[in-house]
C-alpha cells in the first residue's frame, strides 16, 4: 500500500519536473527542475531496494553533474537570446508518440523470460551496499578498472579543453628560467 | 507493483527526454534532455534487477552513471570552446559539416 | 589425296588474305597474278581429285576439326570429295581461275584492283566450303559466306549515286531499257543480300527440323534416316530447304536481285551469277536428293516453278537492251531448266546442265565484259553494232557460246538441254515439256538478237572524236582471250563426256530409270530431237534474218504496245515489290523507331536514370549538417527498428 502511493507520487513528481525541464524557456528553471528530478529518481531507487545506487545517484548526479552544469551556465551570458523556433513541431510529436506507443506495447506484453536465471543473485541477509561491493570488486573488477581509466582520460581531456597557453613545459626547464617565466607573469 | 509499471514509467520519462532532444535548439538544454534519457534507462535497469533478484542491472546502472558523468565533463568543455569561437550556442549554427 | 582436298579448299583463302593486305594500296598487278596462280593450283587439285574419284570410285572424306560439341550436338568441320561435290569443285575452280585471269585485264583501270581480287578469292573459298562440306551446317556457313561476298562484290562501286525512279521507260532503273541496271550498286547489293537472307530463314527452319527430328546434320546420317520420318514432316523439310534454294537461285518470287546484280563488275557476274552462287540452290537439291525422292509431290511443284521461271525470264530478255541483263535473264531461265530436271527426279541431268551452263554462260559474260571494256562501259546494245571487225576473237567466242546456249548439236548445250526436255516428256509432264520447248526457241532468239546487235549490223556509234557517242573499240589483251579459250573449248566439247559423267555420278545419284523416267523408244527420241532442233534453229534464223538489215529493226508502233511495256518493265514486279513490300515496311520501321523505340524504351531507360538522380537530389537534404535534423532522422530510424522488432516478435 505504502509502496503504491509512494510510486505514484514520485512518478507524478518526476514527470512534472522533467516536463518543466524540457518545455521551459528559462535556462535556470530548466536546471533547477532537472536537479529536482534527479532527486526524485533516487527515490525510486530506494523503493526498488537499490540503496547504494540511490545514494550514488544523489551524490554523483545531483551533486557533481548538476554542479558542473551550473558552473557551465555561468559562462554563457546570452542564453536567453536563443530563440526556440522549430520548423515542424508536428514531426517531433509524431515521432516521439510512435516510439512511446511501440515501447509501451513492447513492455505491456507479457514479460518473456519467466525462466531467466539470475547470474548474481541478491543476498537479502546482508544489505545492498555489501552485496554490491561484493559483486563489484570480484566479478566486475575489470569493468571497474576500465571505468577508472576512462575517468582519468576524461579528466585529462577536460584539462586540455579548458587550459590556456600550455605550450611551455615547466618540467623541462631550469630553475632560473622558471623564475623568469613566473616573473614575466607578475609584471 | 509489477515490473510493467516501472517499465512504462521509464518509457514515459525516456520519451520526455526524447522530445527535449528533438525540440531544443539551445545546446545546454540538449544536454539536459540527454541526462533525462539516461536516467530513465537507469530506472528500468534497476526495476528489472529487483524483480528478477539479480544484481546485474544495478551494476549496469552504476557504470552508466560513471560514464554519464565523464560525458558531461567533456561535453561541457567542448561547448565552452565552441562558445568562445562562435559566441552563440544555437544548434543551427553548428552546421558547417554539410553534405 | 587429303592434301589435294585441303589445297583445293584453302588456296583461295590464302589468296584472299594475301590480296587483302594490299586492299588500300594502288593497283599492283602481281596481286592478280598471285591470286590467279593460287586458284590455278586449286583447279589442278580438283581435277586430280576428279580423276581419282572417277578412276577408283571411292571418295575422300576428312574431318578437319570438331566445331560444336555440346551435349548431343556434334557438328564437325568435315569435308568430303565425292562424285557430286567433285563435279562442283572442278566447275567452280575452273571458271574462277579463268575469271581471275580475265579480271586482271578487265579491272586494270580500277582503283580497287587489289580489293577486288581479295573479295573474289574469298568468294571462291566460301563456295568451296559450300560444296565440299559433309554436313548441313558447313553448307550453311558456305551459303552465308557466298551471300556476303556477293554483297561485297555487287556493291563494289559503292560510291555510285542512287538513280531517280522516274516513270520514263528509257531511264527508269526499274526497266530493262535504261542504261542503269538498278538504282545503284549499293542498293543492288543490299537487295541481293536481303532477299537471300529472307530465303535463308526458310532454309534454317528446314535445318532445324532436320536436326530436331534426326539429331544430326551429317549427310550420311540424315539421308539414312529420312525415310523413316513422318511423311508430312519430310514434306515440310523439303519445302523449307527449297525456299532456301529459291533465294540463292533466284526463283520466283525471289528473282528480283539477279537482274539488278548486274551493277557489279562483269567478272563478278560471270563468276557468281552464272556459274557458282546461283547454282548453289541446284547443288542443294542435288545433294539432298534422298530427301526429295521421298516426297515426289514437292519435286513436281519445284519442276512447275522452274518451268514458270524459265519462260518468265526468257520473255523479259526479248526486249531488253541492257546487255548484261539479257545474259542475266538467260541465266535465270536456264536455272529454271535445272530446277525442272531436279524436280522431276533427274538429278544427274540437272548437275550436267549446271556444269555445261557454267562454261558457256561464264564465257558469254566474260565476252560481254570485253565488249563493255572496249566500248567505254556502254551497256545499251542498240548503241553498239558492227564490232565484229574490231574484236574478232571476242565475237567468235561469244557466237560459239550463244550456239551452245541455244542447244545446237554437237555443242554442249544440246546434250544437257535435250536431256531435260526428254526427261520432262518421259515423265508424262507434257505441259512442262511444251513450256520448256517454247523457251528453247525464245532462248535461241534473244541470244542471237544480242549477237547481231552487238557484232553485226550498222555501227550506232561514231568514229569522230568530237561526237558524244564516240567509241574506240579495240580487242582486249591477248592473255584475256587466252583465259576465255578453255571455257569456249569446254562449251563445245563438254557434252561429249556425257557417258563418263553418267557413270561417275550415278554411283551417288539415282539413275533415270530409278526415277521412273524410262528411256524413250527410238522413234520418240529422234522426233523430240528433231522438234527441239527445229525450234532452236528457227529462233536463230529468225534473229539473224531480222536483225541483219540496216535501219530500224522494229516499228515504233511496237514499242507502244502493252506487251512491250510489260516486258520492258519486268512485268512491273519491281514496282510491285517497291509499293507493296518496301514502302509499308519502311513506314512500319519508322513507326517502330519513333513510337516504340524513342517513346517507350528510351523513356523507360531515361526514367530509371532520372529516378536514381532525383532520389539522390532529394536525399541530399538529409546531409545538411544540422544536428537537430540529424537527431530527428535518428529518431525515425529508432521507430522503424522498434516496429520491426514488434512485428518480428509477433510473427514468432
Amino acid at each position: 500500500m505504502f509502496e503504491v502511493i509512494a510510486f505514484y507520487l514520485f512518478a507524478f513528481l518526476t514527470i512534472a519536473m522533467f516536463s518543466i525541464t524540457v518545455f521551459t524557456k528559462n535556462a535556470l528553471y530548466a536546471l533547477s527542475s532537472l536537479a529536482a528530478g534527479m532527486i526524485f529518481i533516487s527515490a525510486f531507487f530506494f523503493l526498488l531496494e537499490a540503496d547504494f545506487l540511490g545514494v550514488v545517484q544523489i551524490i554523483v548526479y545531483t551533486g557533481a553533474v548538476m554542479a558542473l552544469y551550473a558552473f557551465g551556465m555561468m559562462f554563457f551570458d546570452s542564453i536567453n537570446d536563443v530563440t526556440e523556433k522549430i520548423s515542424s513541431p508536428k514531426v517531433v510529436f509524431v515521432l516521439t508518440g510512435m516510439i512511446a506507443l511501440l515501447v509501451v506495447v513492447m513492455f505491456a506484453a507479457p514479460i518473456i523470460g519467466e525462466n531467466a536465471q539470475a547470474f548474481y543473485p541478491v543476498h537479502p541477509e546482508y544489505g545492498n551496499a555489501q552485496d554490491v561491493g561484493l559483486v563489484l570488486f570480484t566479478k566486475y573488477l575489470i569493468p571497474f578498472e576500465v571505468a577508472a581509466v576512462m575517468l582519468l582520460v576524461a579528466m585529462i581531456g577536460g584539462i586540455i579543453l579548458a587550459g590556456k597557453k600550455m605550450d611551455i613545459s615547466y618540467t623541462e626547464m631550469e630553475e632560473q628560467d622558471i623564475d623568469k617565466e613566473i616573473g614575466k607573469d607578475i609584471k | 507493483m509489477i515490473l510493467n509499471d516501472y517499465l512504462i514509467l521509464s518509457t514515459i520519462i525516456f520519451v520526455i527526454g526524447l522530445i527535449g532532444v528533438l525540440r531544443r535548439k539551445n545546446l545546454i538544454m540538449l544536454f539536459f534532455a540527454t541526462e533525462i534519457m539516461l536516467n530513465a534507462v537507469n530506472i528500468a535497469l534497476a526495476a528489472i534487477s529487483k524483480f528478477h533478484g539479480d544484481l546485474t542491472g544495478q551494476m549496469f546502472a552504476f557504470f552508466i552513471i560513471a560514464i554519464a558523468a565523464s560525458e558531461v565533463a567533456i561535453g561541457l568543455g567542448l561547448l565552452i570552446l565552441w562558445f568562445k569561437r562562435r559566441n552563440s550556442i544555437d544548434l543551427d549554427t553548428l552546421q558547417s559539416m554539410e553534405g | 589425296m587429303e592434301g589435294f582436298l585441303y589445297t583445293a579448299l584453302f588456296a583461295p583463302l590464302v589468296g584472299a588474305l594475301f590480296a587483302a593486305m594490299f586492299g588500300n594500296s594502288p593497283r599492283k598487278i602481281w596481286v592478280g597474278v598471285v591470286n590467279s596462280t593460287l586458284l590455278g593450283l586449286a583447279m589442278v587439285a580438283s581435277l586430280i581429285l576428279m580423276f581419282h574419284i572417277f578412276g577408283t570410285g571411292t571418295n575422300v572424306h576428312v574431318k578437319m576439326l570438331d566445331w560444336i560439341v555440346i551435349g548431343n550436338v556434334d557438328i564437325p568441320f568435315g569435308f568430303v570429295a565425292d562424285q557430286v561435290s567433285v563435279v562442283m569443285m572442278v566447275v567452280v575452280t575452273l571458271v574462277s581461275t579463268m575469271v581471275h585471269i580475265h579480271s586482271i585485264g578487265y579491272m586494270d583501270h580500277d582503283k580497287g584492283f587489289n580489293r577486288f581480287f581479295s573479295y573474289l578469292s574469298a568468294f571462291v573459298f566460301s563456295m568451296m566450303i559450300l560444296v565440299m562440306s559433309d554436313n548441313f551446317a558447313g553448307l550453311f556457313i558456305g551459303w552465308e559466306g557466298v551471300g556476303l561476298c556477293s554483297w561485297l562484290l555487287i556493291g563494289f562501286w559503292y560510291h555510285k549515286e542512287d538513280q531517280e525512279k522516274t516513270s520514263d521507260m528509257y531511264n527508269s532503273p526499274f526497266s530493262t531499257l535504261s542504261p542503269h541496271s538498278s538504282i545503284s550498286p549499293g542498293y543492288a547489293a543490299n537487295e541481293a543480300f536481303i532477299i537471300n537472307r529472307v530465303a535463308d530463314l526458310g532454309m534454317l527452319v528446314g535445318l532445324f527440323l532436320i536436326f530436331w527430328n534426326i539429331g544430326s546434320l551429317q549427310y550420311d546420317v540424315v539421308f539414312a534416316q529420312v525415310g523413316g520420318l513422318d511423311h508430312g514432316l519430310v514434306v515440310a523439310i523439303a519445302i523449307f530447304l527449297f525456299i532456301g534454294a529459291m533465294g540463292k537461285s533466284a526463283q520466283f518470287p525471289f528473282n528480283q536481285w539477279l537482274a539488278n546484280a548486274m551493277e557489279g563488275p562483269t567478272p563478278v557476274s560471270a563468276l557468281i551469277h552464272a556459274a557458282t552462287m546461283v547454282t548453289a540452290g541446284v547443288y542443294l537439291l542435288v545433294r539432298a536428293n534422298e530427301i526429295f525422292t521421298v516426297v515426289p509431290e514437292v519435286g513436281y511443284f519445284i519442276a512447275c516453278l522452274g518451268a514458270f521461271v524459265a519462260i518468265f525470264a526468257a520473255s523479259q530478255a526479248l526486249v531488253a537492251t541492257n546487255m548484261k541483263k539479257i545474259i542475266a535473264f538467260s541465266t535465270l531461265s536456264q536455272l529454271g531448266y535445272m530446277f525442272v530436271a531436279a524436280g522431276l527426279g533427274a538429278y544427274w541431268v540437272a548437275l550436267f546442265h549446271l556444269a555445261t551452263h557454267a562454261f558457256f554462260k561464264s564465257v558469254l559474260f566474260l565476252g560481254a565484259g570485253n565488249v563493255m571494256h572496249a566500248m567505254n562501259d556502254q551497256i545499251n546494245i542498240k548503241k553498239m553494232g558492227g564490232l565484229k571487225k574490231y574484236m574478232p576473237h571476242t565475237a567468235l567466242i561469244m557466237t560459239i557460246a550463244s550456239v551452245a546456249l541455244a542447244g545446237i548439236f554437237p555443242l554442249a548445250g544440246f546434250f544437257s538441254k535435250d536431256l531435260i526436255l526428254e526427261a520432262a516428256f518421259q515423265s508424262h509432264a507434257y505441259i512442262l515439256w511444251f513450256i520448256l520447248w517454247v523457251t528453247a526457241g525464245l532462248t535461241a532468239f534473244y541470244s542471237f538478237r544480242l549477237v547481231m546487235y552487238v557484232f553485226h549490223g550498222e555501227e550506232n556509234w561514231s568514229h569522230n572524236k568530237e561526237d558524244e557517242n564516240y567509241q574506240h573499240p579495240h580487242e582486249t589483251y591477248p592473255f584475256v582471250i587466252a583465259a576465255m579459250t578453255p571455257l569456249a573449248i569446254l562449251a563445245i566439247s563438254a557434252g561429249w563426256f556425257k557417258a563418263e559423267f553418267v557413270e561417275m555420278t550415278t554411283k551417288m545419284l539415282p539413275t533415270l530409270h530409278e526415277a521412273g523416267i524410262h528411256h524413250p523408244s527410238s522413234a520418240v527420241f529422234w522426233t523430240l530431237v528433231a522438234v527441239t532442233t527445229l525450234m532452236a534453229g528457227g529462233g536463230i534464223a529468225y534473229a539473224v534474218l531480222k536483225f541483219n538489215k540496216k535501219g530500224s529493226y522494229h516499228s515504233d508502233k511496237m514499242k507502244e504496245t502493252f506487251v512491250y511495256k510489260l516486258l520492258a518493265n519486268q512485268y512491273y514486279m519491281p514496282h510491285l515489290i517497291e509499293n507493296v513490300i518496301n514502302k509499308p515496311y519502311l513506314a512500319m520501321s519508322k513507326f517502330s523507331w519513333k513510337e516504340v523505340d524513342l517513346k517507350v524504351i528510351d523513356t523507360i531507360v531515361d526514367g530509371i536514370a532520372k529516378i536514381v538522380y532525383t532520389t539522390g537530389e532529394e536525399s541530399r537534404a538529409m546531409q545538411t549538417g544540422n544536428l537537430s535534423k540529424a537527431l530527428k532522422w535518428m529518431t525515425l530510424g529508432v521507430v522503424i527498428l522498434l516496429a520491426v522488432a514488434v512485428a518480428a516478435g509477433n510473427l514468432k
